[in-house]
């Protein structure tokens, strides 16, 4: 990898360089940009997904159904303490049932409140509303523990139902790892075009120097030679663009992120990025630059070969 | 086996149409000095270009110190190109290098330590009439001038073959009688010339040399060396 910059003088005369003044660090450098936004974009998914389901899949709802307000409660009373009982169950909260109306209101809609009907009283008052158990598992609440819950209450309420909680929030959590994917999509797509215009502009760069190829061809040059003459030129370019990339992407993500607290709120906060992802975001350049010289190296000698 | 070159049936044709050169039969020996000549457009670059591998034949067999140069893979050529030295009839200098790092150019891609080629190519360009010239582009040159870059570029590795096409085309008489004493010291050390030329003066300050004349895409042999191994040079 360092041979490729110790190229003595006079080499390099041969194939003059015109560094940072043609467009080709540029465009690394705009494409690392995005790549590494989109990269830790699709991270910063991926990280709050994982959060999101980690905090709700050891947590169940129990609903329990019953016409009857006073039997109802005490089916939920009876339920809540039996569940207490139980070493898979680390904890055990009734909603009361202003929470539950609370919960619902945005539903009916504002007007559902009690001013507004002529025979007064609520229209919650109306709707059999089931009572609610929050549950907070030792473990995610997986097939087995959701039977084992559900078993239990049975016997004590007839019309109960017991539901994991991840899945109500499951719509959020597909949409999120679409996002998640969408961007890691992105990344490859600019790496695509990144090997794109690697392609273009060594072609461009060979056909600017068919001449002086085609002497140290001549000459008894190898095309070992000769592609090591373009790989520095675009090995250079590729690593001031990598790193202007990646210093202007990492900027603007701290500048995100430091906005982001600043709202503070839950699925927000959970989009912060590990010391891993941050691991991966610094490779990407790397990886860009990897990349572009591969690229580069195989247009060179793949045009080469096309020569006598 | 003493042929250096060995031409068997050979022809060459650029795309469609007629042959430039057609069957050409003839052998080259270790050690001799040949003039090429034939009208403007009779096939010498042509043939040249064969001889110093920048173009296959379309039929024939060519074989080059020994080998079969026809079908010989690529990665073999770069080292044979390296026995061979040219002097192109457009010159080819390399435009963005000094006349220095021009006939510097065959040592270094040969792999010779930077260390090991100051004394010879300050030697070389002395002998053209250019050692206070070294750092000079091609560009601020003249063409006589830049055609002894040329010269000194194709002799500076002592090749095994000598390929000069048109050398002396642009510079003085006196210039190029002194060009040509270049090519004969080169010969005295062993090696093969071939001289492309109009020039049909210069066929006499040679003695001894042998004569190939290209007509038509075909060659002749005036002297009937292309036959019979040439005797040794009258070197008086
Ligand atoms: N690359 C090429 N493609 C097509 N035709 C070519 C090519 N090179 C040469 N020719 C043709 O081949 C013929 C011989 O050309 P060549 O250059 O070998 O002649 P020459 O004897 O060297 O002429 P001169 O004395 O003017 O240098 C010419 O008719 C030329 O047009
Ligand atoms: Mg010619």
């Amino acid at each position: 990898m360092l041979s490729l910059f110790v190229i003595p003088g006079h080499d390099r005369r041969l194939i003059p360089e015109g560094r940072l003044s043609g467009p080709m660090p540029w465009v690394i450098a705009i494409m690392i940009f995005l790549m590494v936004l989109a990269t830790a974009t699709g991270l910063a998914f991926a990280e709050a997904g994982r959060n999101v389901s980690d905090q709700l899949s050891s947590r169940a709802t129990v609903q329990i159904i019953q016409a009857n307000p006073d039997l109802k409660a005490q089916q939920a009373n009876d339920a809540a303490a039996r569940l207490r009982g139980m070493a898979l169950i680390e904890e055990v909260r009734v909603l009361p049932s202003e929470e539950i109306e609370e919960l619902i209101a945005p539903w009916l809609g504002q007007t559902a409140g009690i001013q507004d009907r002529p025979e007064g009283g609520s229209l919650l008052e109306d709707i059999p509303l089931p009572a609610l158990i929050d549950l907070k598992l030792v473990r995610p609440a997986g097939k087995k523990e959701l039977e084992a819950l559900r078993a239990a209450i049975k016997p004590l309420a007839e019309g109960a139902r017991v539901e994991p909680s991840s899945g109500l929030i499951a719509p959020v959590i597909s949409l999120v790892q679409s996002l998640q994917w969408i961007a890691f999509g992105l990344v490859a797509l600019l790496a695509m075009a990144t090997a794109a215009a690697v392609i273009i502009s060594a072609r461009a760069a060979l056909n600017t120097h068919k001449e002086t190829i085609g002497v140290i061809h001549l000459l008894g040059g190898t095309d070992r030679q000769i592609s090591r003459l373009f790989q520095r030129r675009i090995a250079l370019d590729a690593l001031l663009g990598g790193l202007l990339g990646l210093v202007c992407g990492t900027a603007i993500i701290l500048l995100l992120g430091m906005q982001l607290s600043a709202l503070g709120s839950g699925l927000v906060q959970s989009l912060g990025l590990s010391w891993y992802s941050w691991l991966i975001i610094g490779a990407v350049p790397i990886l860009g630059m990897t990349l572009a010289m591969v690229t580069a190296r195989m247009t060179v000698m793949g045009a080469l070969r096309k020569i006598l | 086996m003493n042929e250096i070159v060995q031409f068997e049936n050979v022809g060459l044709r650029y795309g469609a149409g007629v042959e430039t050169l057609s069957d050409l039969s003839f052998t080259l020996y270790p050690g001799s000095f040949y003039f090429l000549t034939g009208a403007s457009g009779a096939g010498k670059t042509s043939l040249l270009k064969l001889l110093y591998l920048a173009q296959r034949p379309s039929r024939g067999l060519i074989r080059l110190f020994g080998e079969d140069a026809v079908t010989m893979s690529r990665e073999r050529l770069p080292g044979f190109r390296r026995r061979i030295g040219v002097v192109f009839q457009d010159f080819r200098l390399v435009p963005h290098l000094s006349a220095f790092d021009n006939i510097a150019l065959p040592l270094r891609v040969s792999g010779v330590k930077e260390k090991d080629l100051t004394t010879p190519v300050a030697e070389m360009l002395d002998w053209v009439g250019l050692g206070d010239r070294a750092e000079a582009r091609p560009a601020t040159l003249s063409g006589g001038e830049q055609q002894r870059v040329a010269i000194a570029r194709a002799v500076i590795g002592r090749p095994e073959i000598l390929v000069a096409d048109e050398p002396t085309g642009n510079v003085d008489p006196e210039m190029a009688v002194r060009l040509l004493q270049l090519f004969e010291a080169l010969n005295t050390l062993g090696t093969t010339i071939v001289v492309a030329t109009h020039d049909i003066h210069l066929l006499s300050k040679v003695p001894g040399a042998q004569m190939m004349k290209l007509e038509k895409g075909g060659l002749s042999d005036p002297t009937g060396s292309l036959r019979n191994p040439p005797l040794p040079r009258d070197r008086a």
